[in-house]
């Protein structure tokens, strides 16, 4: 009897966690989608004319610039994390993997505010002197997440590597292969989808950031054609407007939350999909 | 020696070219760990000690600055369970060579049919080379394991129990392609069974926690031991 109370309890705690979810869905989609409809889907995401209180609600240099900054980051990022993970699952003596993984996943830890203050502080003022243009851009929205998905990509593809069997390694190695060969070869082939499951969950937590890159990225309304360039993400729009917003312009806010939502959700799948496939 | 357990101890033996040599103990006596010495994949285990010398053609392999690429080329090793790799059966062969420096196309085609033939699998796959080879049976990847180190012309291959999880006509198979490949390989087997090293060795070695007990014809071993533990073995007393 008393089983089935608490098994009751756990089924009915575990619901509701997902009901939560659900019902952020619903909100999300119940507050955006009118204004969607009343704009035009058409209008919605492929105009770049934002003057929400003036009824103009396209949305696009939002998207291309959350497009933009992910994209940046993960081409900068993508590079150094597996270069790290790498190194730390085959070349690092175990001694050191065990203190050297849990620094890189306390990376993770470090609140995204403190990036975008170093970001304004030390990396912001580096482009304004040797590159030109206000600092604040899109290049240093994408470094800045570039060093915050470091942490989620590394981790993961470390787990990944070590996930090969050794028999592999062996096999290539028997076969006169270098231990370079091995991994280049062998050993990161058959990482590959937990690889790339780690390079989508990295590229979902870019695309999500907000604080850091309001921070660093300028916040101009326009669609960047320059690294160098302003930027305003998706996520920034709704931080910097929802507070004065109101009406139609609210609404608006909630609309880009459910692109970004959809984006995400979508990442997310494709990233458990790759998963359960391996 | 791993750590402080000595795994292998004094041992002496000479290996004949062009013969199968054959390897026989019960587990523990050391059989895997000198196979693997012979390729030095015991660089992978740290805190290995190994002292002494293998000689290739005279010349010492364990010396440090010995290139262990080009000897595990040399020296081909077949594990006892088929690992190819998760790729096609085309760039299981060619792996090794190419990784060697074999590019022409052509001379790649060459020595993945010779080696395919000289396993006896050519006529199961020839029709299916660009297919994964985890498709294939356990005895068909044990003999793509086989023509992989051929692939890569080895002069020494090196057995571990290569038909320990295979059943009676893949094991067959496999000796038939051992016996063809023996004028041109130095080959050596390690095996529990026992038959199976009586069928096909030349000369056969019998390991004992370690020791190396008899080396000889494998009439004398198995006909005429002159150690009481080797005639224990043989005739199934124990191991």
């Amino acid at each position: 009897m008393k089983e089935k109370i608490i098994e009751k309890i756990l089924t009915l705690l575990a619901f509701s966690a997902i009901g939560v979810l659900l019902l952020i869905t619903v909100f999300i989609f119940k507050e955006g989608l009118p204004v969607i409809l009343k704009a035009g889907i058409k209008d919605f995401l492929f105009s770049a004319k934002w003057a929400p209180t003036k009824g103009h609600f396209g949305i696009l240099a939002m998207i291309i610039s959350s497009l933009a900054v992910t994209f940046g980051s993960i081409v900068m990022g993508v590079p150094l994390a597996l270069a790290c993970a790498v190194t730390l699952a085959e070349f690092c003596p175990p001694r050191l993997l065990v203190f050297l993984k849990p620094t890189i996943e306390l990376l993770a830890g470090i609140p995204s505010v403190v990036f975008g203050f170093l970001g304004v502080i030390l990396l912001v003022p580096i482009i304004r002197e040797y590159l030109g243009g206000p600092g604040l851009s899109l290049l240093a929205a994408s470094i800045i997440l570039a060093i915050m998905i470091l942490p989620t990509i590394t981790s993961i593809s470390i787990d990944a590597i070590q996930a090969v069997p050794l028999l592999y390694k062996e096999g290539a190695l028997a076969m006169g292969a270098t231990h370079w060969q091995a991994i280049w070869l062998v050993i990161l082939p058959a990482a590959r989808s937990g690889v790339v499951t780690a390079i989508i969950l990295g590229m979902a937590r870019a695309i999500g950031e907000t604080m850091a890159v309001i921070m660093v990225a300028g916040n101009a309304l326009k669609i960047p054609s320059s690294l160098l360039d302003p930027v305003r993400t998706l996520t920034s729009t709704i931080a910097l407007e929802m507070g004065y917003s109101a009406g139609d312009h609210r609404t608006a806010l909630f609309a880009a939350g459910m692109i970004l939502f959809i984006f995400i959700m979508a990442l997310t799948i494709l990233a458990n999909l790759l998963m359960r496939k391996k | 020696m791993y750590g402080q357990e000595f795994s292998l101890q004094s041992i002496s033996l000479a290996i004949p070219k062009s013969q199968i040599t054959g390897i026989m103990g019960p587990s523990n006596s050391g059989k895997t760990t000198l196979l693997r010495i012979l390729n030095r994949l015991t660089d992978l285990i740290p805190d290995i000690l190994i002292r002494g010398q293998v000689l290739l053609d005279g010349v010492d392999i364990l010396m440090p600055h010995y290139n262990v690429n080009l000897l595990r080329a040399r020296v081909g090793m077949v594990f006892a369970k088929p690992i190819p790799l998760p790729r096609s059966i085309y760039e299981n062969l060619t792996f090794g060579p190419r990784m060697h420096g074999v590019k022409d196309r052509r001379i790649l085609d060459e020595r993945v049919e010779q080696s395919l033939q000289a396993a006896i699998l050519w006529d199961e796959v020839k029709d299916r080379l660009f297919e994964s080879a985890l498709k294939l049976s356990g005895g068909q990847q044990q003999r793509l394991c086989i023509a992989r180190t051929l692939a890569m012309q080895s002069e020494v291959i090196l057995l571990d129990e290569p038909t320990s999880g295979l059943d009676p006509i893949s094991t067959a198979k496999i000796e038939e392609a051992l016996r063809n490949l023996k004028k041109d390989y130095t080959i050596i087997l390690v095996s529990n069974n026992t038959k199976q090293i009586a069928r096909i060795s030349d000369r056969v070695a019998f390991f004992l926690m370690g020791d190396l007990i008899e080396y000889g014809p494998p009439d004398m071993l198995f006909t005429n031991p002159s150690d009481k533990r080797t005639e224990d073995y043989v005739s199934g007393r124990f191991g």
